[in-house]
């Protein structure tokens, strides 16, 4: 039987309240929940407090480069697609400088679960502003006030067609561990963007200014009409919905190659001989 | 027998279509073929030329004079014709080219007319101007026949029919209106190897158990990428177009760490954007290769022309200090094993390799007599399955007197695989220790690198060895030097010595002793700052006197080379 001392990793060095605890806590429970064993799980990661999650938990790890989780996570999970393929990364990390490869990797559409930390600031380079903090908020570096307007995430991602879309918030983690938990039943790439209070240098969105606003979103929603997603997608303010926002059934990236047709790529054995007799028909050798 | 042919032409016109066609020609008459082309950066217009030399000895660039001439613009007349040699030929069409050209070398072949009246579309004129190439050197008809066959055969009975007659009216035409041409082909022989150096590298990491590409299309890589596409279902391999180069390089480091032989391909400024995934891998120890088909720079430079000058880009490219394998191969057969010993020390010391190309070698066309598959090598370095479970106490960075550790696949054992950007302990796990930082880096730097030297190869040395004159060379002018040395050797002691294993430098034996003796050292390179003759002096401290460089965007030709060097020896 599977335990939380399964996944138990190093010990966090996070700020004592970081939302990246609960987080942390949520996906061993889910890990354990759903019977998976840490060798079959690969986590890759970025750079930022968020990109040391791998080394809390207890999983195959990938600690890469700054928002670069997504193209290395999609290498892995086309060499080995029996694994379970987590990318971690902030909103620094995904949207920020690995911005790119988030689209491109939801039009791919592989059967790897991301989860971005989101705390709207960023945290290990001491308070900057992200693409997620809020219009006009001060900081050393935008002492002006940020000038750009936040990214939404979520209607991003509907707006791309991603076949899963959900949003978390580290304040309810039962929640989350749940959405955790679908993300990974869902057959297809997951985006789940986390809200998780910095409270050292995000003096906005606290705790408490997130539960006055977050809502989980009605049974009643139609997750799967892409419209009424995007609706729900542009709650920001007053009320704030969290919970699953859209999800499609479409084929994986995986299941869309050839080669992939019969077994993991890394399984299929590589025929010395067989590839030189190949090479001779190709160019004429006797 | 020695003869070159210059086809012209705008792009969009076919010329490429048609000098690779005629190179299969030759290849299959056995004859000896090195093609090389010349295009501009633009779809359609402009002035391209392919130029292909034939001969019944092995030829490895190209000559400057040409004998026949294959114009399908009027540009291509103009050009090159003072480039006629004594018994040279203009063939062309006066309906193509809507004018009539009156130098009594110019032969008028109705290439359009037989097209359209074989049935065919205009574009089969070009079928029809092989034929006439082919008609007028007395290349054996069935021969031609049997490649234009062989090229329509999947687009069924009836276009191979047409082409077949284009082809033959084409011949035919040639034949009578050339009664005093006096080119002569040796008997058919046995069909030769005919390959580029993007096919060469291609097919040498298929061989070599690639199972993953990822790559974004940059002139001249392009037809690596291509190439592995287009065989990728036959060898088992997945090839991802990525969004970015930094996407590419990215995927292929996850491919690797997951397990699988990956490479991926680029030019000058998409391997600027990889250079931050190259020392990932060095810092993750994660198997990879990377083609750099070099081009004239910086920034966009000169897409499609040629020039040898990222050798010391690739060498110090990556920010931090960490082992990397550098080769150059000088030709497409090298191209070929060198690509094969790329993927096995790279998964043998769990290294980035770089092989450094160029648009020259890139795009050349090369015959051979023969490719040596007994001497390539295939040895499957991970861990994997039972030899992976039953490990004891497994840790992915695991100090060992070689300074290599275990590379477990991950998922095939209950041992974890953990690696980290960050430095990291032999587990995987973040450090900031200071003694395993120490060790990290002796292990990853200098103990491998001591190894890796073992297995480089000496460079080539051709020509009178005892000659106190040696010329100096490296990656693709391997052929023009070579045939250079082959001219002055008749009047003058002179030797070669070409480098194609670029970093590290081999063991300083033989072959420095060897370089140290001469009295004079000429360098010659592709670049305009001698790169090469830096990282030497650098490496061994060794100077060359002298430098030869090109650096205009064209390969070096022949006369031209021999000239330079005679002004310095002389």
């Amino acid at each position: 039987m599977l335990t939380l001392n399964d996944f138990k990793g190093k010990t966090p060095a996070w700020c004592p309240g970081c939302g990246n605890y609960a987080i942390l806590k949520a996906f061993n429970s889910a890990m354990v929940e759903l019977g998976i064993e840490p060798h079959m799980v690969v986590i890759v990661s970025g750079i930022g407090q968020a990109g040391k999650f791998p080394h809390y938990t207890r999983c195959n790890t990938f600690n890469g480069l700054h928002g670069r989780t997504l193209p290395v996570a999609t290498g892995i999970k086309l060499a080995n697609h029996s694994l379970v393929v987590f990318a971690v990364a902030g909103d620094g990390d995904c949207y920020g400088e690995g911005g790119n490869h988030l689209i491109h990797a939801i039009r791919r559409n592989p059967n790897i679960k991301l989860m971005v930390h989101n705390n709207q600031v960023y945290g290990l380079t001491k308070g900057q502003a992200s693409p997620t903090t809020s219009q006009g908020v001060l900081t050393k570096a935008q002492p002006y006030g940020t000038l750009s307007e936040p990214l939404n995430p979520v209607a991003l991602a509907i707006a791309l067609d991603a076949s899963f879309v959900a949003r978390g918030f580290a304040g309810l983690p039962d929640d989350l561990k749940e959405l955790i938990k679908e993300a990974v039943k869902h057959r297809g790439f997951s985006f789940l963007d986390i809200l998780q209070p910095c409270v050292t240098f995000n003096r906005v969105n606290t705790y408490s200014w997130y539960k006055e606003r977050v809502y989980k979103i009605e049974l009643s929603h139609p997750v799967h009409d892409r419209i009424k997603a995007f609706e729900k997608a542009l709650e920001w303010g007053d009320r704030i919905p969290v919970g699953i926002f859209y999800r499609k059934e479409k084929p994986t990236l995986e299941e869309k190659i050839p080669v992939l047709k019969n077994e993991p790529l890394v399984r299929q054995k590589f025929d010395f001989e067989m590839a030189k007799s190949l090479v001779r028909k190709i160019k004429n050798v006797d | 027998m020695n003869y070159s042919i210059k086809i012209g032409g705008e792009a969009g016109q076919g010329v490429q279509t048609v000098g690779e066609t005629l190179c299969q020609i030759f290849a299959a008459s056995g004859l000896h073929v090195f093609s090389h082309q010349d295009y501009e950066s633009r779809i359609r217009g402009g002035h391209n030329f392919y130029q292909i030399r034939i001969s019944e000895d092995s030829v490895m660039c190209p000559k400057e004079k040409v004998d026949i001439l294959l114009a399908f613009d009027y540009e291509s007349v103009r050009l090159h014709t003072p480039e006629l040699s004594e018994i040279g030929q203009i063939l062309y069409d006066s309906q193509i080219l809507k004018t009539k050209i009156s130098d009594s070398r110019s032969i008028d072949v109705p290439f359009l007319k037989i097209a359209r009246e074989t049935g065919g579309p205009d574009i089969a004129s070009n079928i029809a101007a092989i034929g006439a190439v082919c008609g007028i050197l007395g290349v054996k008809r069935e021969i031609l026949l049997g490649v234009v066959t062989n090229i329509f055969a999947k687009k069924g009975f009836e276009t191979v029919a047409k082409n077949v007659e284009a082809a033959q009216a084409g011949y035919d035409y040639a034949i009578k209106a050339c009664i005093m041409c006096p080119f002569r082909l040796p008997e058919p022989r046995p069909r030769k190897i005919l390959i580029s150096g993007n096919e060469a590298i291609a097919l040498g990491a298929l061989v070599s158990g690639l199972k993953f590409y990822s790559g974004y299309p940059m002139t001249p890589s392009t037809g690596i990428l291509n190439y592995v596409a287009e065989h990728s279902l036959t060898f088992g391999c997945i090839v991802e177009q990525a969004e970015d180069e930094i996407a590419a390089i990215n995927m292929v480091i996850g491919a690797s760490f997951a397990g699988v032989r990956s490479m991926t391909a680029t030019s000058g400024g998409g391997f600027a954007l990889m250079v931050e995934g190259l020392s990932l891998a060095g810092m993750t120890e994660t198997p990879l290769v990377i083609v750099l088909a070099q081009r004239p720079g910086p920034a966009t430079g000169l897409p499609t022309k040629t020039e040898a000058a990222d050798l010391l880009f690739a060498l110090f490219a990556g920010h931090g200090e960490f082992s990397r394998i550098i080769f150059a191969p000088g030709t497409p057969l090298e191209a070929f094993y060198l690509t094969n010993k790329a993927f096995h020390l790279s998964e043998k010391y769990q290294v980035p390799v770089i092989i450094l190309s160029d648009q020259y070698l890139a795009d050349s066309q090369w015959t051979f007599d023969s490719l040596d598959l007994e001497s390539l090598r295939y040895m499957d370095m991970r861990l994997r399955g039972a030899s992976f479970e039953n490990q004891k106490g497994y840790k992915r960075h695991l100090f060992t007197d070689t300074g290599v550790s275990p590379l477990g696949v991950p998922g095939d054992a209950r041992h974890l695989v953990v690696t980290d950007s960050d430095e990291h302990d032999e587990e995987g796990h973040i450090t900031e220790d200071r003694e395993l930082r120490k060790r990290m880096v002796e292990k990853r730097l200098f103990k491998k690198l001591t190894l890796i030297r073992r297995e480089i190869d000496e460079p080539t040395v051709y020509g009178d060895v005892g000659a106190d004159i040696a010329v100096l060379c490296w990656g693709s002018t391997y052929g023009v030097v070579k045939e250079a040395i082959d001219r002055i050797l008749k009047d003058f002691p002179i030797s070669m010595v070409h480098f194609k294993e670029m970093y590290p430098l081999p063991y300083e034996g033989h072959w420095l002793e060897f370089l140290k003796k001469k009295r004079i050292l000429i360098n010659v390179e592709q670049n305009a700052t001698s790169q090469f003759a830096k990282l030497l002096r650098m490496e061994t401290g060794l100077a060359v006197h002298r430098n030869i460089n090109r650096f205009d965007g064209r390969p070096f030709g022949v006369e031209d080379l021999v000239e330079r060097i005679y002004a310095h020896i002389e």
